[in-house]
C-alpha cells in the first residue's frame, strides 16, 4: 500500500515500548545523515522530522505512492531496525487524517502525559529546523503554521493543560498556592536521591532561588548542591534550623522519621505567622503525620500528591473529547484549503487513492 | 443635573449594577469555572459612580454626610468597601475578590433599599454645624467598609485554608489567591481600618473634651468597642499570637461587630431633626 499526497508515518509511545523507542531514537549524527538522505529522496517534495522521547514521526508531501514506504525504509536502514517489526508498530496516516494527527500532537492530545505543553515547543523546533534546511514548502508551511494556531486555541479553550500530572510539578503548584511566587521561598531538600533532585529542579524551573540540600551523606549533599547551584547543610542540623525554611522536600531513604512533631512545633513557634509546607515523598515516611494538625503547617505525603496527580489526569482526559472535536473541525477546514495546493504540486495520478493506515513494506 | 433623579433612583441603579456584577460573575463561574474579572470590575465601577451620585443627592438634601438612618449607613458602608476595592482590586488582580465585593455591595445596598422602614426618616443637620463630628462619622463608617473588604479576604483565606488542609483541591481552589497573600492583605486591611478608625475616635475624643454633652455615650462606646476589638486583633496578629484561621474568623467577626455597632449609633440620633417628607424628587 502507499500514501500519496500528504502523509505521516512513524512510531509513538502508543504502540512502541520504551525499549523499541530507544532503538528508534535518532542521535544528532544519525539525524543529520537521515535528513540529507531524505532531502535527496526522489518524489519527496517536502518533509519534517519530529523526534522526541515518545515519538519519531515523518511528515511529508509525496509525489507518488511509494515515497512514504521509501522514507520508512531509509529510516529503518539508518537505525538498523527490522522493517517488518517497524511495520507492526508503525503509524501511517494520509491527507486529512495526517493533518488531524499533527494538530492533536501539537496540542498535547496524543502525548503520553496528556495535555503536556513541551510537545508544542518540540513540534515548533522540528518545523523550524526543516524550514531552515529548506525541507518544507507551501503545503507543510501552511499545515504547520495553522497547526500551531489550532493547538493554542485548544489550550486556551479547554482545560487540557490545567493541573499538572507529575508529582514534582504538583508539589510546586501546591507551594505556589501557599506562597504565591517562589523567588523568596527558602527550600530545604532532605535526601539527595533522584526523586528529591527532580523535585528541587521542578522548583528551580518555576523560580525558586534558595535551595539547601541536606543528606545523611554530606559529600552526596554537597555534590547535589553543586549540581543544583544550591548550598549544603549537615543532616544533623535539619531540625535545629528548620525554622529558616518555608518549604521542606523530604525524600530520604531513612528507615524512620527524620522530622519529628516536636521539632516542627518548635520551628513553628519561632515563625508562627509564616506557613511551612512539608512535602514528604519518602517511603517509609520522613515526617510525623501529626504535624499536619499544627497551625500554618501544610503536610502532603506521596499518596496525597499521587491522588492530586490522578485527579488532574482524569480532568484532562475529560477534556480530550472537546479538544479532539475542535481539532477535527480545524483539520477539516485546513485540509479543504491545502488539498487544492497539493493538487497543484502533486501529479494527479498519485492522488485520489485511499489513505492507507500503514506504509508498504520495503 | 444630579437632582434630575431622586437619590433612591440613583441608588437603585447602583444596586442593580452591583447585582449585575454578581450575576455576571456567577454565570461566568458556572460556565467557565472562574468569575468574569474585568466585567465585574467595570460593573462595580459603574455602580460606584451611580452610588456616589445618589449619596451626593442625599447629602445635599440632608445638609451633610448621609449617615442619619440604617439605610444611609448601609449605603455608605457598601460605598466605602467598593471605594477600597476599586483602589486595591487592580493590584490584587483576582476576579474572586471582585465577585465577592459585588456580592457584599449588592447585599448591603439591596437590603437597605428593600426595607422602607430603614429610610422612613431622614435626619437633617445631623451633625449640627460641627464638621468635626461629621468627619468622625464619615471616617468611622469608612473604616467599616474596610472591615467589609477584610471580611471578604478572610472568607477567601478560610476557603483556601480548607482546600489546603483537607487536600480537596477542586476546580474552585484555582480561583483563590495564595494563602500567604491573603494573610498579608488581611493584615494590611486591618491596619488600614485601625488607622482610619483611630483617626475617627481621635476626632471625637478631642470634641468630647470640649463639649462633653454634645457626644452620645452610646455612640462613643459602640465605636470604641469596635476600635478596641480592631487594635487588639491587630496587636495579637503582629505578635504572632493570632494567626491563620483564628485571625480570619476574627476578621469576619469584626465586620459583623461593626455592622451591629451601627444599631446604637443610629439609636442615639433619635433626637435630631427628621425630614420624613423631604425626599428629593
Amino acid at each position: 500500500m502507499s500514501t500519496p499526497g500528504l502523509f505521516v508515518l512513524g512510531a509513538t509511545h502508543h504502540r512502541a515500548a520504551l525499549a523499541v523507542r530507544e532503538k528508534l531514537a535518532l542521535d544528532a549524527t544519525a539525524a543529520a545523515l537521515l535528513h540529507a538522505e531524505l532531502a535527496a529522496l526522489p518524489g519527496l517534495r517536502e518533509f519534517t522530522v519530529l523526534s522526541t522521547c515518545n515519538r519519531i514521526e515523518f511528515y511529508g508531501v509525496a509525489e507518488n505512492g511509494d515515497v512514504a514506504a521509501r522514507v520508512a525504509a531509509a529510516f529503518c536502514a539508518r537505525q538498523r531496525f527490522n522493517r517488518e517489526e517497524f511495520d507492526k508498530i508503525c503509524l501511517g496516516l494520509g491527507d486529512e487524517a495526517a493533518v488531524r494527527h499533527l494538530l492533536e500532537v501539537a496540542a498535547g492530545l496524543d502525548s503520553q502525559m496528556l495535555g503536556e505543553t513541551e510537545i508544542f515547543g518540540q513540534v515548533k523546533a522540528a518545523y523550524a529546523a526543516a524550514q531552515t534546511a529548506g525541507n518544507t514548502g507551501p503545503v507543510l508551511n501552511r499545515v504547520f503554521q495553522k497547526c500551531f494556531q489550532a493547538a493554542k486555541h485548544v489550550r486556551t479553550h479547554t482545560a487540557i493543560t490545567e493541573g499538572h500530572v507529575s508529582v514534582a510539578n504538583v508539589a510546586v503548584d501546591l507551594a505556589i498556592s501557599i506562597f504565591g511566587g517562589l523567588a523568596d521561598a527558602r527550600i530545604l531538600l532532605l535526601g539527595a536521591g533522584e526523586i528529591g533532585e527532580k523535585t528541587a529542579r521542578a522548583f528551580q524551573s518555576r523560580g525558586a532561588a534558595s535551595v539547601t540540600v541536606a543528606s545523611r551523606r554530606l559529600e552526596r549533599a554537597m555534590e547535589l548542591a553543586r549540581a543544583l547551584g544550591a548550598s549544603a547543610l549537615p543532616f544533623e542540623q535539619r531540625e535545629a534550623r528548620l525554622a529558616e525554611f518555608d518549604i521542606v522536600v523530604c525524600a530520604t531513604a531513612a528507615p524512620g522519621m527524620v522530622l519529628g512533631l516536636d521539632a516542627i512545633a518548635t520551628a513553628m513557634a519561632r515563625r508562627p505567622a509564616q506557613p511551612l509546607f512539608l512535602i514528604d515523598q519518602a517511603l517509609p515516611r520522613d515526617v510525623d503525620p501529626a504535624a499536619a494538625e499544627l497551625e500554618n503547617v501544610f503536610l502532603y505525603n506521596l499518596d496525597d500528591l499521587a491522588q492530586i496527580t490522578e485527579r488532574n489526569r482524569l480532568a484532562r482526559e475529560a477534556e480530550v473529547g472537546k479538544g479532539r472535536a475542535i481539532l477535527a473541525d480545524r483539520a477539516a477546514a485546513l485540509w479543504r484549503a491545502v488539498a487544492p495546493q497539493l493538487a497543484a504540486s502533486v501529479p494527479t495520478q498519485t492522488r485520489g487513492e485511499a489513505a492507507p493506515q500503514k506504509p508498504a513494506s520495503a | 443635573m444630579l437632582s434630575a433623579l431622586s437619590d433612591r433612583t440613583w441608588l437603585w441603579a447602583a444596586a442593580g449594577c452591583y447585582f449585575a456584577g454578581l450575576a455576571f460573575g456567577t454565570i461566568a463561574l458556572l460556565r467557565r469555572g472562574r468569575p468574569a474579572g474585568a466585567a465585574t470590575y467595570a460593573l462595580i465601577a459603574i455602580g460606584y459612580v451611580l452610588q456616589l451620585a445618589g449619596l451626593t443627592v442625599r447629602g445635599r438634601a440632608v445638609g451633610g454626610c448621609p449617615l442619619g438612618n440604617p439605610f444611609e449607613l448601609l449605603q455608605f458602608t457598601a460605598w466605602s468597601a467598593t471605594t477600597l476595592y476599586l483602589i486595591v482590586g487592580v493590584a490584587f488582580r483576582h476576579s474572586l475578590l471582585g465577585y465577592l465585593t459585588a456580592a457584599l455591595a449588592a447585599g448591603l445596598t439591596l437590603s437597605s433599599l428593600a426595607v422602607p422602614a430603614w429610610d422612613a426618616s431622614q435626619r437633617t443637620q445631623l451633625f449640627g454645624s460641627n464638621p468635626w463630628i461629621e468627619l468622625h462619622a464619615a471616617l468611622a463608617v469608612f473604616s467599616y467598609g474596610v472591615f467589609g473588604l477584610l471580611a471578604l479576604t478572610s472568607v477567601m483565606f478560610l476557603l483556601r485554608h480548607r482546600t489546603l488542609k483537607a487536600k480537596d483541591l477542586g476546580w474552585w481552589a484555582a480561583l483563590l489567591p495564595p494563602i500567604r497573600d491573603l494573610d498579608l492583605i488581611g493584615v494590611r486591611l486591618l491596619g488600614t481600618g485601625a488607622v482610619i478608625l483611630t483617626a475617627a475616635l481621635a476626632v471625637i475624643v478631642l470634641f468630647f473634651a470640649r463639649e462633653p454633652a454634645a457626644v452620645s455615650v452610646a455612640k462613643f462606646a459602640a465605636t470604641s468597642l469596635v476600635w478596641l476589638a480592631c487594635v487588639t486583633t491587630l496587636a495579637l496578629r503582629l505578635r504572632g499570637r493570632l494567626i491563620a484561621q483564628r485571625f480570619a474568623l476574627l476578621g469576619i467577626a469584626l465586620f459583623v461587630a461593626a455592622l451591629l455597632s451601627l444599631v446604637p449609633v443610629d439609636g442615639s440620633r433619635q433626637g435630631t431633626p427628621a425630614r420624613v417628607e423631604g425626599r428629593t424628587p
